[in-house]
């Protein structure tokens, strides 16, 4: 019954949903835990199918709130354990995912973004990077990957598994409807030929043995009675936060040192600035990009070195400033111009962003596609 | 941008619009290119508009979805109203010579306007069934962004085992294949390359 | 669009034809609750809240006042709706999900209360806009897209008895009932009874459904009926479950 999902490996032309699902079969998840929201329905539809053959379990649960309970629960017995959300249901998953947050419990969670806020549209967007990054009442204690590629997709998937397990933060594998239904090439493949280890889970509760004979009973809790007992609790974790976020932090680059013109984007979007970016590149215009693949933590030193020679940067997304007023954090006391295409909700083509990036290096400040980004993240100035 | 070919394809459910696009994607992936396809997507279940964004190019495509196509097929009256929206002056619009009070809404910033007795061909000389594989051939002949011989091979991928039990049915969509590509390339819609009308 | 004889007058013509599917039972209910209203001659004071998933489409079906809520939680905002203005009547309008599942707490809360509203609940055994996966209210074997080789009672549960269960924690005015598409009629019945409980302000007032879905049954007409009138009204008995004694004898039949 058990063989492996993915021996060796193998190029295949499918959706993104698909690919999440195989990445998480072929990254040893043991259990899927879910409630039916477009645009990731179909993760778990692929999951089902191959419960019996792979000997994985699956629980479709009463709403999102009970599908983060209950993936924790799953984790908390020691489980290679993930669920799959999005718009609303992201929304109501911030309950559960405070509690991940606060006790340290390494749940993962694919996002696929669709239009917000309410139920929109089931379609896309990038309107959920505030919330997956900092949602909830806590303080982002979370490692955020944005995936623009079916690649990508497959790739941090298995790696989220790694990734929670070894810090013990919430990770998600963050991408939007378009990823999930789309359909492209990948390579799938077993991780063990690739030489990734999957780092090994553990239970917290439940562990073999008899209490009191080597086994002492675990008393986990996310209440603490006076301020300061939080405090000491939150330094902790904070710390161990920034001390392992420069092991984390993922990002690509290209033409970064001495640009014009630096273009910053991620997910989907960033496929568009990567297209619209070479291509003027190799006309010769002195124009570079720069992705953040992790969200949370974001790759601030490298951000940092990559516009320091930038004469100004344009930052495109599917939200209104939700990636700019990361930017803008991770840029303080930068005084780099910084152009904003900001279309909540709506993709944007490689034609597009090369007609802003060609506006922009002409000096042409007239055109209206791209205000200059003032103090208020997203507002024009 | 790049070299993709842009291909949106619009029709009622039932039309095989969807299938279309997934063989197209097949052969793609045969001839060694670059693809991508993104059906549209909504609420409702049932009864709206189904359209399918296929890319395909030498380069790895960049956006999923794209504001304007190199070729927009519509094949019913309220698909060539609702793909207006991804029709450019390159643009190559076509649409099914059958379909009835369209006349007002064709675009009138197109590049070429084509109407093509697709439904027609497939019910008198070849069989209903296969319309939306005379289409495939269209936008083929059209593009040329796949060679006829890929086509074929990916057909026979996904329809294979339908000829197992009828092999009459694997001569009869090849040929509606061509004469797809024959309807286009004969009327002068070509883009791009286009494939010769007499191919093998 | 013209009014069509057979089409109630508490309808909204611009939206018509309307979105749902070839064989879907929404249309049905809503045009028992259409004629309901009419009879009733409430379509001044009613207002419609639908849920997430298939009932939204009717966000726009009614001539009357209407809101499309998040999934779930249709009730809430009618119980909070009614309780601001008493003299509306709110109809709370879901699915299987919306009531038995992510919106069950508020349900069981509402009945309890004895909240005068009227919930009416669409059951066609899976949630069907998402594409066909499990409902609560799926049969034990059924297929659908997250129970693939059928739904197993010992991992997924038995389907939920919703309206045994209102009826079981609801208290003296309420109005429990279960109908069928098959049988539009009665069920019309039904619904009025629920609405006049709620003019009446006995208590809360609940109708069940049985509802087809041919789309994600993958079912023809013939078989559409068949999975309807043999399969689930063999699980989901017909009737009234429960009826308030100053409502039982004034039968609002036809």
């Amino acid at each position: 019954m058990s063989e492996k999902p993915v021996e060796g490996e193998r190029k295949v032309f499918m959706t993104g949903n698909e690919a999440v699902c195989w990445a998480a079969l072929a990254a040893g998840a043991e259990i899927m835990y879910g409630y039916p929201i477009t645009p990731q329905n179909e993760i778990m539809h692929y999951w089902t199918r191959n419960v019996p053959k792979f000997g994985k379990r699956f629980l479709q649960t009463e709403d999102e709130l009970s599908a983060g309970f209950t993936t924790i629960g799953g984790v908390l017995a020691g489980r290679r354990a993930f669920t799959a959300t999005a718009g609303p249901g992201n929304v109501l998953m911030q309950d559960p995912l405070a509690m991940a947050e606060a006790m340290r419990i390494p749940v993962v969670v694919v996002i696929q973004q669709r239009g917000g806020p309410s139920t929109a549209t089931v379609i896309y967007s990038q309107q959920e990077v505030t919330l997956t990054c900092f949602g909830g009442n806590g303080e982002g204690l979370r490692l955020v990957y944005s995936t623009s590629s079916h690649q990508d997709l497959y790739d941090y998937t298995i790696k989220a598994f790694n990734t929670a397990w070894k810090y013990r933060f919430p990770t998600f594998v963050l991408a939007d409807g378009y990823q999930a239904k789309m359909r492209e090439s990948l390579t799938i493949y077993d991780p063990a030929v690739r030489g990734i280890d999957m780092v090994p889970t553990e239970p917290f509760l439940g562990k073999p043995g008899r209490i009191g004979e080597g086994r002492k009973a675990v008393h986990l809790r996310n209440t603490y009675n006076i301020e300061e007992e939080l405090f000491e609790v939150l330094e902790h974790d904070i710390a161990d936060y920034e001390r392992v976020a420069p092991e984390i932090v993922e990002y690509d680059s290209f033409s970064a040192e001495d640009c014009d013109l630096l273009v910053v984007a991620h997910g989907v979007v960033f496929r568009s600035a990567a297209m619209a970016v070479r291509e003027l590149a190799s006309q010769g215009k002195k124009i570079g990009y720069f992705r953040p693949i992790t969200l949370r933590p974001f790759p601030q030193e490298q951000f940092r070195a990559a516009v320091a020679k930038a004469k100004m940067l344009l930052v495109a997304e599917s939200a209104y400033g939700q990636l700019l007023k990361i930017v803008q954090q991770n840029l303080y006391g930068s005084t780099v111009p910084i152009r904003a295409m900001l279309k909540p909700g709506v993709g944007i083509t490689p034609e597009e962003i090369s007609d802003e990036c060609t506006a922009i290096l002409a000096g042409n400040p007239a055109h209206a596609g791209c205000p200059l980004a003032g103090a208020g993240a997203g507002w024009a100035s | 941008m790049g070299r993709a070919v842009k291909i949106a394809m619009a029709g009622e459910g039932g039309q095989g619009v969807q299938s279309v696009a997934q063989i197209l994607m097949d052969a793609a992936i045969l001839e060694g290119k670059e693809a991508l396809y993104i059906p549209n997507f909504g609420v409702e279940q049932r009864g709206g508009v189904t359209i399918a964004f296929v890319q395909i190019g030498d380069e790895k495509i960049g956006a999923p979805k794209f504001k304007i196509g190199d070729i927009v097929l519509a094949l019913s009256d309220r698909a060539v109203r609702r793909t207006q929206m991804y029709v450019g002056p390159q643009t190559l619009f076509v649409y099914d010579s059958g379909i009835e009070g369209v006349e007002g809404d064709l675009p009138k910033n197109a590049k070429q306007v084509l109407a093509i007795p697709a439904l027609e061909i497939a019910n008198k000389k070849l069989l209903p069934r296969v319309f939306n594989i005379l289409i495939m051939g269209a936008v083929i002949g059209a593009t040329g962004v796949v060679t006829l011989d890929n086509a074929k091979q990916a057909i026979e991928m996904r329809l294979g085992y339908k000829f197992e039990k009828n092999p009459e049915l694997r001569e009869l969509n090849f040929k509606a294949l061509q004469e797809g590509a024959n309807l286009v390339a004969g009327m002068g819609g070509v883009i791009g390359e286009g494939i010769p009308v007499r191919s093998q | 669009m013209e009014l069509q004889p057979k089409m109630p007058k508490s309808w909204n013509l611009e939206s018509k034809p309307h979105k749902f599917c070839p064989g879907c039972g929404h249309g049905m209910v809503l045009k028992a609750l259409g004629q309901a209203i009419d009879e009733l001659g409430i379509q001044d004071r009613v207002v419609f809240g639908c849920d997430i998933g298939c009932s939204l489409l009717s966000w726009d079906f009614f001539n009357v006042d209407t809101v499309q809520t998040h999934h779930g939680r249709t009730t809430p905002v009618l119980v909070g709706l009614k309780r601001a203005n008493p003299d509306l009547i709110v109809v709370a309008y879901m699915g299987d999900g919306g009531g038995y599942a992510i919106g069950a707490q508020h349900l069981v809360n509402a009945a309890n209360r004895n909240d005068r509203i009227t919930a009416i609940l669409c059951n066609n055994t899976n949630y069907a806009m998402t594409g066909g996966q499990m409902a609560p209210t799926t049969m034990p074997g059924q297929k659908t897209e997250t129970t693939p080789y059928g739904r197993d009672i010992e991992e997924a549960g038995y389907p939920m008895l919703g309206p045994e269960m209102v009826a079981a924690i609801t208290h003296e005015g309420a109005y429990v009932a279960r109908g069928t598409v098959s049988k539009l009629r009665t069920l019309k019945g039904y619904l009025k009874k629920a609405l006049e409980n709620q003019i009446a302000g006995r208590g809360f007032s609940f109708v069940e459904a049985l509802s087809t879905c041919p789309t994600n049954w993958r079912t023809n007409a013939e078989q559409t009926w068949a999975f309807l009138e043999d399969k689930m009204q063999g699980f989901f008995p017909v009737g009234e479950l429960k009826v308030p004694a100053e409502a039982a004898g004034g039968a609002s039949e036809g």
